[in-house]
């Protein structure tokens, strides 16, 4: 056995050079593991001279290393010197496979077979993964398999075998494809994962034979110059000049629980829990970094300093965003943060099993808020999705929009808010402040997270929003006790789009209220699924069988992704009926409603095939989206003009993009989507949804393009801000600069940050794309509204 | 699923329309000028100045259309608006002419106004006709695909023809290299080419395909197949530039029309003015 070090740090991040340039600073024996050949390999691969952001900008750097604002290669230059400056022990091309041990005596195994020890590990290996590997016989070693593509344009005339079924699969094959011939291999009969932008081209692509797809298909053995592929006719060897295998990355996950860390739960999305002191569960293993749940570069840095801190036995070293969590409870004066992070943990429940390291990150996401008697929190139909909990005071909900007068009150250590949080859409009442209030507002970026790793808040959360939601939605003036049995019966399901909730012909058992996403009703009618209504969050659908005792008058299918229902059980729901009139009566008159509906619905098949049209084109997720009727489109452009006239010369909208049914054309635009695939994983949290629906991005993006990845309608890119424009007078009297619309280049130097549609947004008179079309042909719709015989019947 | 200009709002501007036409019309039928009605009374220099007014303001609807700034408007109210209140010229000006017409500048003011009227009036015809026909045509495919799908018939059409002898071999290339979509505007707004390459070099390869052995038949029933289908696309992509040309052309002839029409105008109100 080679080295023993008192710290290993593995993974050579900012987390990691940070850690080790601390440690080299200290005199603390070390190494630092990277298994690149450069270090920091997570910025290497950015674009080249892409803009790097040292956000959040008032959190102070605490680390021997530099780090400001700059382009890729600034930054790496300079942590390059500083590597060479502290004299820190690096190995390159030095992966970790194995962490066994225990503190004092950690053995760590690298690919090439050595092995070292360390009293201390510290995991800095952030969230990229490792690249999947095709795993058949010969790819190993073959000289025509890459797993990646950095210029499609490079190749020329070759043949080409594309492995894989998600966006970067298809991407590189349509762009292959102009110069080459390219195969595209599925193992699935489709390509369930892709957006639907890639999905139309490559499905094209393959009808019109410009690429060949082979479904069902695994590669078998590779030999130099071939691959083996087994099809369902058979197997079959291809030549080929080359094989790019695009099959995603293993998230660390695996690696790390081998090393002994615990998970809080299987969701994908949880992070490894930490102490205060970074410290998993494992005594002696340190986790930093991106991995620890930091996703910025200067609070990998921080952490990185921090740490060496803890393991040389100072645990009293405040953390860095000290400063930050002092401004926030200004607002409190004379109360110390730790006081203030001690009452959230008495007062709130919910909070209470949260670790130090936990509660401060939630601190950070969120803000103090005392709003005076009266005051308004938030009020019924805003598009907020923060989460609230109350430190101290009491809140009022007006339960009656018609009467402000009927509340109910929440007291200390209670929360409210979390609807919002779950179903995307408008708050269901409006909530004012009781007393003199302390509450907590925590963004939705941090409760999901919260959610997905803490079981005990998924668990609490998840309880009371049942409860509340039946209440809310079923029977407003029912007690909590009458609502006991109900509440037994009562299970949160989940379904994916196009699955069942229940079908045509069943026996009715049960009601659904759906509480995330929309369904669709539909029925089947000379052979053909005739959709009969599109119902959102918030209604309750399967009622119509249980009155009548008869079996399912139609099938209900999930119209998005992640859909979710509160399944009620027959009896439990009849029972409620029983007690309360107001539903009863209401139950009894929508009864009557669907069914005239259903009956007119099933004699104009034509608005059913244009609803289900728009749910295929995912309007279902909308808040607002913009359609265009091509009966009235004169394609002046002047949406797309009026667009770029609002928003720096740059329209965020592509009028003549985007599918188009019966007239309903549905242009590339933002929707503004109840669950934003763009805020998925938005490292700086820069996208936020304002009262009224819009979703926007504000200035803190880094540009880092993941919006723009996870969006699947592609309505997001990446641009710099252009220069300023003459007026219009003198463009049309002088031609002057560019004119309305036009120059929509890019700027190549300045940092790009990601645009999109942002409703106009502090433009008065609201979205230039409507009011700029001369025809009328051009408007914004809520699908809820919108997808309905009353507006899409008299076309 | 939206309501056209012509009924935007419950055809609002029809009724203001309609209430201006006749309350001009009730004027001119109760007044009692000295001598013959026209421009000169007090009720014609009434309507002239509602007339001039109306007229410089649907002018301002070019510079309306392009300021993008903010506020409730919505252009298609204005443009709903410029429709309507545009066709009420035709009772003010005539009335306020008193029906007197000549070989003058006063008379060349409102002919022009007229034409420009006419003009507006195939406009919104155009307007409320084409789009529709427009997706038809396109079958859910924007120009700019069918244009990729022709070019990628032409290398699939070239690799046929191979084998095939010199004179298929030219033709084909030559309906690859000459076709044209569009082109000058008569030829746009007719939706044709009746000297398309492609229509010709169709009619030549059945001519010739007669001719050739068996060993060639597959390829030639292939390139009759692409050429087909290539002509089918090029008639799409035709109609589609015609109905476009007709959605922009006439504009070309409202504007300019609409500038004559200032000239004339600011000619009537001086002449009328200083050389009365
Ligand atoms: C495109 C893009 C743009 C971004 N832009 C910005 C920005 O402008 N500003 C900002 O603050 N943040 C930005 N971020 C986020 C930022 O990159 C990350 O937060 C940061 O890199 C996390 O640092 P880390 O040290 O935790 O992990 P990483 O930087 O991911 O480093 C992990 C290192 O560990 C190595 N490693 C992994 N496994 C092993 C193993 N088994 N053995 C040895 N070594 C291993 C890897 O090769 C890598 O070098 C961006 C992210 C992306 C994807
Ligand atoms: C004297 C009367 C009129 C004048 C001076 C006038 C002037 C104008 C002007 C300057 C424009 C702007 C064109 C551009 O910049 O793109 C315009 C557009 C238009 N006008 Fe008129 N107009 C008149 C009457 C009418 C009438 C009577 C109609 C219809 C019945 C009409 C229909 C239109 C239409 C449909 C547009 C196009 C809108 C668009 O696509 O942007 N106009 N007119
Ligand atoms: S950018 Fe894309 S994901 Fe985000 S709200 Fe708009 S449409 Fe939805
Ligand atoms: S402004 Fe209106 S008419 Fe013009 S292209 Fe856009 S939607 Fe069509």
């Amino acid at each position: 056995m080679a080295d023993n070090v008192a710290v290993a740090i593995i993974g050579s991040g900012p987390a990691g050079l940070s850690a080790a340039g601390h440690a080299a600073e200290a005199g603390l024996s070390h190494v630092l593991l990277e298994k690149m050949p450069h270090a920091s390999d997570t910025i290497f691969k950015y674009q080249k001279g892409k803009y790097v952001m040292a956000t959040p900008d008032i959190l102070p750097l605490r680390s021997p290393f530099r780090f400001q604002a700059g382009a890729r290669e600034e930054v790496l230059g300079a942590w390059d010197e500083d590597l060479a400056k502290h004299k820190v022990n690096v190995r390159y091309k030095a992966e970790v496979t194995r962490v066994k041990g225990k503190k004092g005596a950690f053995e760590i195994s690298l690919t090439d077979g050595s092995k070292l020890t360390a009293e201390n590990v510290i995991l800095s290996i952030g969230l990229q993964g490792n690249l999947r590997k095709l795993d058949c016989p010969g790819a190993a070693d073959a000289p025509h398999v890459q797993y990646q593509l950095d210029d499609p344009d490079e190749y020329e005339g070759e043949t080409v075998v594309v492995i894989g079924a998600g966006d970067a699969a298809i991407e590189n094959a349509v762009a292959l494809s102009k110069q080459n011939t390219v195969l595209i291999v599925n193992r699935r009969d489709e390509f369930a994962r892709a957006k639907q932008g890639n999905l139309d081209a490559v499905t094209a692509a393959i009808e019109k034979g410009v690429i060949q797809g082979y479904f069902n298909t695994a590669p078998v053995k590779v030999t130099p110059g071939t691959i083996t592929l087994r099809t369902p006719e058979g197997e079959a060897e291809i030549k080929c000049d080359r094989i790019i295998a695009r099959l995603g990355a293993i998230p660390p996950r695996q690696f790390v629980e081998s090393c002994g860390v615990k998970f809080p739960n299987d969701n994908p999305a949880s992070l490894p829990e930490v102490s205060r002191h970074y410290e998993s569960n494992v005594e002696g293993l340190y986790i930093i970094g991106a991995l620890g749940g930091y996703p910025l570069i200067k609070q990998a840095m921080n952490q990185g300093y921090e740490v060496i801190e803890f393991i040389r036995g100072n645990r009293e070293l405040k953390p860095a965003d000290e400063p930050l969590l002092e401004e926030k409870i200004k607002i409190l004066p004379g109360v110390s943060v730790d006081a203030f992070l001690k009452r959230v943990r008495d007062n709130v429940p919910l909070f209470r099993e949260l670790n130090t390291l936990l509660l401060r990150e939630l601190m950070l996401d969120s803000e103090v808020r005392t709003p005076k008697p009266g005051e308004a929190i938030f009020t019924r139909n805003d598009y907020s999705n923060t989460f609230y909990t109350i430190v101290d005071g009491q809140v009022a909900i007006e339960v009656n929009p018609n009467d402000p007068t009927e509340v109910v009150l929440l007291g200390k250590g209670e929360f409210f808010g979390e609807m919002g949080l779950i179903s995307g859409r408008r708050r269901t009442a409006t909530i004012k402040a009781h007393s003199d209030c302390v509450l907590l507002e925590t963004n939705r970026r941090s409760m999901i997270k919260l959610i997905n790793s803490v079981e005990e808040v998924r668990r609490v959360m998840d309880q009371t929003a049942i409860a509340r939601q039946i209440q809310t939605y079923l029977a407003p003036r029912l007690a909590k006790d009458d609502l006991a049995d109900v509440l037994a019966s009562a299970q949160a399901q989940h379904f994916m789009e196009g699955e069942t909730l229940f079908n045509e012909g069943e026996i009715g058992d049960s009601v659904h209220l759906i509480r995330r996403g929309s369904v669709t009703v539909s029925r089947r009618i000379g052979g053909r699924d005739i959709v009969l209504s599109y119902v959102a969050a918030g209604n309750y659908v399967g009622e119509m069988a249980l009155l009548s005792d008869a079996p399912r008058s139609a099938t209900v299918r999930a119209a998005i992704n992640h859909t979710e229902t509160i399944r009620i059980e027959g009896q439990a729901f009849k029972r409620l009926m029983s007690r309360s009139e107001a539903l009863r009566k209401e139950v009894e008159q929508k009864f009557g409603d669907r069914i005239q509906q259903n009956e007119r619905m099933a004699n104009a098949p034509e608005v059913g095939s244009i609803i289900q049209f728009l749910v295929d084109q995912g309007a279902s997720e909308a808040t607002d989206i913009l359609l265009i009727d091509e009966a009235l489109c004169v394609r002046c452009d002047n949406c797309e003009k009026a667009c770029a006239e609002s928003h720096d010369g740059i329209s965020r909208l592509n009028r003549e993009a985007g599918p188009t049914f019966a007239n309903v054309h549905v242009p590339t635009s933002c929707r503004h989507c109840e669950h934003p695939h763009c805020m998925t994983d938005c490292p700086p949290d820069a996208i936020h949804r304002r009262p009224n629906g819009e979703v926007f991005i504000d200035d803190s993006c880094i540009g880092c393009g993941n919006c723009q990845r996870n969006c699947p309608y592609g309505v997001i890119q990446l641009a710099v801000r252009p220069p300023g424009k003459p007026s219009i007078l003198n463009w049309l009297l002088f031609g002057a600069g560019p004119g309305p619309g036009q120059d929509k280049s890019a700027h190549p130097h300045g940092q790009k940050k990601a645009v999109k549609c942002d409703m106009c947004s502090g433009i008065e008179g609201g979205p230039a794309c409507v009011r700029g079309c001369p025809t009328g042909a051009a408007i914004r719709v809520n699908p809820e509204r919108f997808l309905s015989l009353a507006t899409l019947g008299q076309r | 699923m939206n309501e056209s200009v012509l009924v935007y709002r419950g055809f609002l501007y029809l009724k203001v329309a309609t209430l201006l036409m006749l309350a001009a019309i009730v004027a001119y039928a109760v007044d009692r000028p000295l001598g013959m009605p026209n421009g000169g009374t007090w009720l014609g220099y009434g309507l002239g100045s509602i007339g001039a007014a109306l007229i410089l303001w649907l002018m301002w609807f070019g510079m309306r259309k392009r300021s993008y700034g903010p506020g409730k408007w919505r252009l298609e109210g204005w443009l709903s608006a410029h429709v309507y209140l545009g066709l009420s010229l035709i009772v003010i000006a005539t009335l306020h002419s008193g029906f007197q017409f000549g070989w003058n500048v006063h008379t060349l003011a409102y002919v022009l106004m007229m034409l420009v009227i006419a003009s507006g009036v195939f406009g919104v015809f155009v307007y409320l006709r084409y789009p529709a026909l427009m997706t038809e045509n396109r079958r859910g495919l924007t120009l700019t695909d069918i244009l990729a799908q022709i070019a990628e018939l032409d290398v699939e059409c070239r690799e046929q023809v191979m084998t095939l002898g010199d004179e298929i071999n030219r033709t084909v290339l030559e309906a690859s290299q000459n076709t044209r979509v569009g082109g000058g505007v008569l030829r746009q707004l007719s939706g044709r080419a009746p000297d398309c390459a492609t229509a010709r070099a169709l009619k030549r390869v059945r001519e010739l395909g007669d001719s050739i052995g068996s060993e060639g038949a597959e390829h030639v029933r292939r390139l009759i197949a692409l050429l087909t289908r290539k002509d089918e696309l090029l008639g799409r992509a035709r109609r589609d530039v015609q109905i476009k040309a007709m959605l922009d052309i006439w504009l070309y002839v409202h504007v300019p029309l609409t500038f004559a029409l200032i000239a004339a105008l600011v000619a009537h109100v001086i002449s009328v003015f200083f050389y009365w």
